[in-house]
């Protein structure tokens, strides 16, 4: 696989590819499946799949920030944050590089 | 949510794809998200979020039990950064 950016479009054309469902289908399940993902996460759920990581919800707290351009102090609201896992199996891919 | 209800949830939805087709269709989006980790590429789905990975420098680490020091080698590991709009769907409440 070539190393550069992986987008919706390489990912649908794969399932068309593999799974012989049209180029539309194809592309409607990729949609499908990230909606799935960010109506779970923004009902307050994380995300788990097996193999692959889990997605997890943080509420942060409000906290004072800093403009860094002129330095001025300004509050940062209260807010949820979502952050990503990698599975124990794609991180040691990812460190062999297969 | 866990992988089998996202797979639920997508069968429901589809009912003219056979439930392992389905599964077979999970699969796929997931691995090939991996396949491009592990090949050094990156992986932008814009407004759900980007993954792509950094090089981590060998460092001295520590047993926490035993206290002993360990050399742990350099490795690159998977990272992922969230879209706008995700964020600030998470925010609207």
């Amino acid at each position: 696989m070539s190393t550069g950016t992986l987008t919706r479009a390489d990912l649908s054309d794969s399932i068309h590819r593999k799974v012989g469902l049209s180029k539309a289908e194809a592309s409607d399940m990729v949609e499908h499946i990230l909606a799935c993902m960010c109506g779970a996460l923004s009902d307050g759920e994380q995300v788990k799949l097996s193999g692959f990581g889990t997605f997890l919800l943080r509420d942060k707290g409000e906290r004072i920030g800093r403009n860094p351009k002129t330095g001025v102090e300004v509050p940062i609201t209260p807010r949820r944050v979502m952050t990503f896992r990698a599975s124990q199996a794609m991180r040691e891919r990812i460190a062999q590089g297969n | 949510m866990i992988r089998s209800e996202l797979v639920q949830m997508l069968a429901d939805d589809n009912t003219d794809l056979r439930h392992a087709e389905v599964e077979q269709i999970v699969d796929i989006f997931f691995e090939d998200i991996i396949a491009q980790l592990a090949a050094g590429g990156r992986v932008e789905l814009r407004g759900f979020g980007a993954f792509s990975t950094r090089d981590r420098k060998a460092r001295v680490g520590r047993n926490p039990r035993t206290g002993e020091s360990v050399d742990v080698p350099a490795k690159r590991v998977p990272f992922f950064k969230a879209g706008k709009a995700m964020r600030e769907r998470l925010n609207v409440s």
